[in-house]
């Protein structure tokens, strides 16, 4: 079974570390990721970038709604994503449509650039 | 990081926001700022024992409203303190603040703070330590150092700005849509200086001025978060990024300038750029250009380009000129002199310079651009005479020594 293990941090915090503090955080989860890697059993990982560089696509009319900023509503819940390389963010964005068009109804996307992705292995 | 650096940094984050709520509370600055301290020392006491609470701000900012309630009720009475459990428990805590303080209350009470701060009876050199002091809560030390002075001159010169802003002229009712804008578009102003007084400084001092532009993208960061749809926020977060990006690329080892065109662009930062670029394309969406966004959109042009040759200059020129509709100035002219001489050649750059030299004629970097362009097109002896006047005008040894080197190869030639 694969498990995706989501950080969920305070952003001003961690906005507010120091390059120092980051770059320690940063060596020792290295390490963390080191051990998983070695035993092959680490998958894609990824930073992302600010939530102020979010943008979501609101789905439940026929063109979904664009809205700045991450995806806030407490009712729904995060139950998957996709890694998509896209040269912009209205290229992002028309991808994003092309997912909720495929599953219309309720629902968000919300689109945040990768600062830092590493691929990992591939399972079996 | 050890065990009270979070704290710390949870404090350090916290604190626009408490300040700005017990500010509105309290309507007093030094209250404020009082009782905010109080309610960090107690969380110095309280989470390392029990561990952060779940609202760390919540938390303050009640804790904070409460000693500072003590203090005055104490000064007026008398009385005993409450006990200290009724003080730091912290399901008391959040709940009673959950309940009173909005969101969007939040977002006027941090606005307010840093717009008291930009009051326009203060210079530019209390603003900027005004805000450092009460937004940020980097320590007098750490702002005197900044700005390099001594500790006592930047006490007093803090002291000074805060007695001017006095509490009567605070604006506390929660502002209407146009004077939200002003007030935003004036914080915004006051953070791009922040930035500029930290960057547009040589090798030497460049090291004890960066926290300047580190907690300028901090506080632009923290608008965005208040005000996530404005297109102009986003530019000029974008703006401050793609320009911190390449400070590490900026100085030779001697601390002399090194050229934008010249700079080892693996130095530059890319995950700032990255951010910077997904930041400025979030922007142009809105299709609401201002000046912030055509200059992050310049600095996302650069950060672009692999190599100095791929720039695409023609767009430089472009954003200049659009840039020049909306906030006409003799210096954004001269900058877009320099994308027009790479497009259409120095002739061209320096007719459109040369009805400038009036406005600019005690600007270092106008006869430093006259300089290299009258050169380009080998009218040496003018190119000579603009470089010395270039000298004698430079703000920094580094930029005179960068025109120094010019004058070198003239003499060669």
């Amino acid at each position: 079974m694969l498990y995706a293990i989501l950080c969920y941090n305070p952003e001003d915090v961690v906005s507010s570390w120091t390059k120092e503090e980051d770059d320690a955080v940063m060596a020792r989860l290295a390490v963390v990721q080191e051990k998983l890697t070695k035993q092959g059993r680490l998958g894609p990982v990824a930073r992302l970038l600010p939530t102020t560089a979010a943008t979501t696509l609101r789905k439940g009319r026929e063109d979904p709604v664009v809205i700045d900023g991450p995806f806030a509503e407490t009712k729904e819940q995060l139950l998957g994503f996709y890694i998509v390389d896209c040269k912009s963010l209205d290229e992002a964005l028309e991808t994003a449509r092309d997912l909720a068009r495929a599953n219309p109804g309720t629902g968000s996307y919300e689109i945040r650039p990768v600062g830092i992705f590493r691929p990992g292995s591939s399972f079996p | 990081m050890n065990d009270t650096n979070w704290i710390d940094a949870a404090l350090v984050a916290a604190r626009p926001q408490a300040v700005g709520a017990l500010l509105r509370y309290f309507r007093n600055l030094d209250t404020a700022e009082e009782a905010f301290q109080e309610a960090c020392l107690r969380a110095l006491k309280s989470w390392g024992k029990n561990g952060p609470p779940r609202d760390p701000t919540a938390w303050l900012i009640f804790v904070g409203r409460n000693s500072a309630i003590d203090v005055v009720r104490r000064q007026v009475k008398q009385q005993p303190l409450p006990p200290e459990e009724l003080l730091s428990d912290l399901e008391d805590a959040e709940t009673a603040i959950v309940e009173k303080i909005d969101g969007s209350d939040y977002r006027d009470d941090i606005l307010r703070l840093l717009f008291i701060c930009c009051h326009p009876d203060l210079p530019a050199t209390q603003q900027i330590p005004l805000a450092l002091r009460i937004v940020s809560g980097l320590s007098v030390r750490q702002i005197a150092r900044a700005f390099l002075v001594g500790e006592s001159a930047m006490e007093q010169r803090i002291t000074r700005a805060k007695s001017r802003i006095g509490a009567g002229e605070i604006p506390f009712e929660t502002p209407g849509p146009v004077e939200r804008a002003e007030r935003l578009a004036a914080v915004a102003a006051m953070v791009y200086l922040i930035f500029n007084e930290g960057y547009s400084t040589g090798s030497t001092e460049a090291q004890a001025r960066s926290p300047l532009c580190d907690e300028a993208i901090r506080l632009s960061r923290l608008l965005l978060r208040i005000f996530p749809t404005q297109p102009e926020i986003m530019g000029l977060t974008a703006l401050l990024l793609l320009q911190s990006a390449r400070s590490g690329a900026r100085f030779d080892t001697d601390g002399s300038v090194i050229l934008l065109e010249n700079q080892d662009r693996d130095l530059w930062n890319r995950s700032m750029i990255n951010e910077g670029l997904a930041l400025i394309d979030k922007a142009m969406r809105h299709r609401a250009p201002g000046p912030y966004q055509i200059q992050a959109a310049i600095a996302a042009l650069h950060a672009r380009a692999n190599r100095a040759e791929d720039t695409d200059w023609a767009e430089i020129d472009l954003l200049y000129a659009a840039l020049e509709r909306l906030t006409p100035s003799p210096v954004i002219t001269l900058n877009r002199a320099v994308a027009v001489a790479k497009v259409r050649g120095p002739a061209e750059a320096l007719a459109l310079i040369e009805p400038l030299e009036d406005r600019l004629s005690g600007y270092f970097h106008f006869f430093g651009v006259k300089g290299g362009l009258l050169m380009k097109i080998g009218r040496t002896s003018e190119a000579r005479e603009a470089f010395n006047r270039a000298i004698s005008l430079a703000n920094t040894a580094a930029e005179a020594a960068h025109i120094r080197m010019h004058l070198d190869r003239l003499a060669q030639d």
